[in-house]
C-alpha cells in the first residue's frame, strides 16, 4: 500500500469527524487535521482507534501524539503496518 | 418584579413526537403505552412502556454531522429535539457566533445513558479502555444533556442540569423562572429528559412498584385515580419550554402561549409520613400553598389540577392533600386530570412533558381526558364529585392551573401557571 493509497483512505476514516466535504476531498500531505479541517482535537483520539481498526494496527501512545498532520498520519501508519508485517 | 411568559414548546412524548401530533393525542385520549417484547424476554413482571416513537436518524436536522457521530445516549436525543423545537418555536433563529449571554438553561436529567454506561463496563473489563474514544464521558455525565443543548444555541447565561427525581421537570421550570423573574436572564431554555432502557426499568420492576395486570391491554395499564390502579407505568421522552421576560418578549413580538405566575419548591423532610419513596402530605401542602402565594392567587383561582398522580396507592392521598392545601372539596373542587393515563410515568421527563401539556390546554381552552378512569377509586369520591375528573375532553374556560410533581427523596414542586393577560 502506496502514500496516495493511504491519503485517499484517510478520506474516509476523516469523514465523520470533517463537516467541511470540500476541504476535504482537497487534502494533500500538508493538511493539518485540527487548524486546516477544523477537526475538534478531542476527536484526535476517536480517528486514531478508528484507522487502528481499519488497518488492523496498534498505535502507541507516542506516535499518535504525532498524528496532527496527513503525512505524520501516513507516516505513522505505514511504520505500523511495515512493523506487522 | 418582572412577569416570566412561556413563548416556545417542544415535546417528545409516547403518544406523539412534536407539538402537533401530541395536542392530537392528548385533545383525543390517544395512549403511547405499548406491549414491549423485550420485557416479556426478560422476564420483567411490568411488560408494557410509554415510549416515543422517535427517528434517530432525524436528528441530523438538529445537529451538525460531526456532533451525530458517535451520539448514542437516547435520552440527549431525545432532549436535543424537545429544547431545539421548542427554541423554534419561539421564533429564534438557531445559528450564532456569539455567545447568547442573556439566555440560559435549566435541563433536568436523572441518569445519565445506562446502554452507553453498559458499553464503557464491557471494554473496561476485556482490558479494551482505549477503545473507549473521546464521545462517551459527555454521554454518561447527567450535565451531557444540557452542554448538547448549549453548544447548538450558543447558550451564554447560567447552564445548569438539575436532578430531583421525579419532579426534576417541574423544578427545572421552576428555576427558569425564578433566574428570570429575579433579573439574572432574559431568557430561558427549560425541560428535562428521560430515557427508561430496560436497565432502568429492571430496577423499578424490581421494586414491585409497576402496573403488571395489563400486559396484554398495554393502552389500559396506566390507570390513574382507578380502583384498579396497580402501580406506574414508566416512560419516557422529553418534554421543553422557552421561558421568557414579558418585556423581553414583547420587544421581540414573539407569540405569548401562557404566564408562569408562581411556583414552589420543598422537601417534606423524609418526617411524618415522608420517606425516600413515599412523599409526605405536610410537605406537599405547604408545597402548594407556598406556589399560590408566590403568584399571589388565591385558591379559588385553580381552574384545573394537572396532577402527579401516577396510578398509585398513593393518588387518594395526593387528591386529599390538593384538597387541604386549596380547601375545595366534592362540587366546589377543580377539575384534575393525569396526562399519565395516557403516557405512563415519565420520571424525570414528567414533569416537562405534563407541562407542554398544562400551556396547551390553557392555549386551546380544554381540559384533556382522563382515560382509563371507568371505574374511579372510592377514597377519591369521598373528597370529589364524579364530575371533576372527565373521561372525555371537556371545552372550558382555563385562566389558571395548578401543576405539580413529586419524586423519592421526599422532594415536591408546584407551579402555577396562567392564560396570558396584557393588564
Amino acid at each position: 500500500m502506496d502514500r496516495r493509497e493511504i491519503l485517499d483512505e484517510l478520506k474516509k476514516v476523516l469523514t465523520p469527524y470533517t463537516e467541511n466535504k470540500e476541504l476535504l476531498a482537497g487534502i494533500t500531505e500538508q493538511t493539518n487535521l485540527i487548524h486546516d479541517l477544523k477537526i475538534n482535537s478531542a476527536n484526535l483520539v476517536d480517528i486514531i482507534i478508528d484507522a487502528e481498526s481499519k488497518y488492523d494496527i496498534e498505535i502507541d501512545l507516542d506516535s499518535a501524539e504525532k498524528m496532527t498532520d496527513i503525512k505524520n498520519c501516513i507516516d505513522v501508519i505505514l511504520e505500523k503496518m511495515n512493523h506487522k508485517a | 418584579m418582572g412577569r416570566v411568559v412561556i413563548t416556545g414548546l417542544g415535546v417528545v412524548s409516547p403518544n406523539g413526537v412534536g407539538v402537533p401530533d401530541f395536542l392530537h393525542s392528548i385533545r383525543n385520549g390517544v395512549s403511547g403505552v405499548r406491549f414491549m417484547p423485550l420485557y416479556e424476554e426478560l422476564r420483567f413482571n411490568c411488560q408494557v412502556a410509554g415510549q416515543p416513537v422517535f427517528e434517530w436518524e432525524d436528528l441530523k436536522k438538529y445537529i451538525p454531522e460531526t456532533t451525530f457521530h458517535g451520539l448514542k445516549a437516547m435520552g440527549i436525543g431525545y432532549g436535543i429535539k424537545a429544547a431545539l423545537d421548542a427554541w423554534t418555536d419561539a421564533g429564534n433563529g438557531i445559528e450564532s457566533d456569539l455567545p447568547r449571554w442573556e439566555t440560559g438553561c435549566v435541563f433536568g436529567s436523572s441518569v445519565g445513558d445506562t446502554e452507553v454506561v453498559k458499553n464503557v463496563i464491557n471494554r473496561v473489563d476485556i482490558k479494551e479502555a482505549r477503545k473507549l474514544g473521546s464521545r462517551i464521558v459527555e454521554q454518561i455525565m447527567i450535565s451531557g444533556i444540557t452542554a448538547y443543548i448549549t453548544a447548538r444555541l450558543a447558550l451564554g447565561n447560567r447552564t445548569i442540569t438539575n436532578s430531583a427525581a421525579c419532579a426534576t421537570g417541574t423544578q427545572a421550570i421552576l428555576m427558569g423562572y425564578e433566574y428570570i423573574k429575579q433579573g439574572m436572564a432574559k431568557r430561558m431554555l427549560v425541560g428535562s429528559t428521560e430515557y427508561v432502557d430496560s436497565y432502568i426499568f429492571g430496577t423499578f420492576d424490581s421494586m414491585r412498584i409497576l402496573a403488571r395486570k395489563f400486559n396484554q391491554y398495554p393502552e389500559q395499564a396506566s390507570r390513574p385515580m382507578s380502583s384498579s390502579a396497580c402501580g406506574f407505568v414508566p416512560g419516557s421522552g422529553a418534554g421543553a419550554l422557552i421561558l421568557e421576560d414579558l418585556d423581553f418578549a414583547l420587544q421581540r413580538n414573539a407569540t405569548i402561549y401562557a404566564e408562569v405566575a408562581g411556583g414552589s419548591t420543598n422537601s417534606g423532610g423524609q418526617r411524618n409520613g415522608g420517606s425516600m419513596t413515599a412523599p409526605g402530605s405536610e410537605g406537599i401542602v405547604k408545597c402548594i400553598s407556598d406556589a399560590l402565594r408566590d403568584a399571589r392567587l388565591s385558591p379559588r383561582s385553580i381552574d384545573l389540577i394537572c396532577g402527579h398522580l401516577t396510578a398509585t396507592a398513593a393518588d387518594a392521598q395526593e387528591v386529599r392533600n390538593w384538597s387541604l392545601a386549596l380547601d375545595r372539596k366534592d362540587d366546589d373542587f377543580p377539575m384534575i386530570n393525569s396526562l399519565k393515563s395516557m403516557i405512563g410515568h415519565c420520571l424525570s421527563a414528567a414533569g416537562s412533558i405534563e407541562a407542554v401539556g398544562v400551556v396547551l390546554q390553557i392555549l386551546h381552552q380544554f381540559v384533556h381526558p382522563n382515560i382509563n378512569l371507568e371505574d374511579v377509586n372510592p377514597e377519591i369520591l369521598k373528597m370529589v364529585s364524579a364530575d371533576k375528573l372527565p373521561t372525555e375532553m371537556v371545552k372550558k374556560e382555563i385562566n389558571t392551573v395548578a401543576k405539580a410533581n413529586f419524586g423519592f427523596g421526599d422532594v415536591n414542586t408546584c407551579l402555577i401557571f396562567s392564560k396570558y393577560n396584557q393588564s
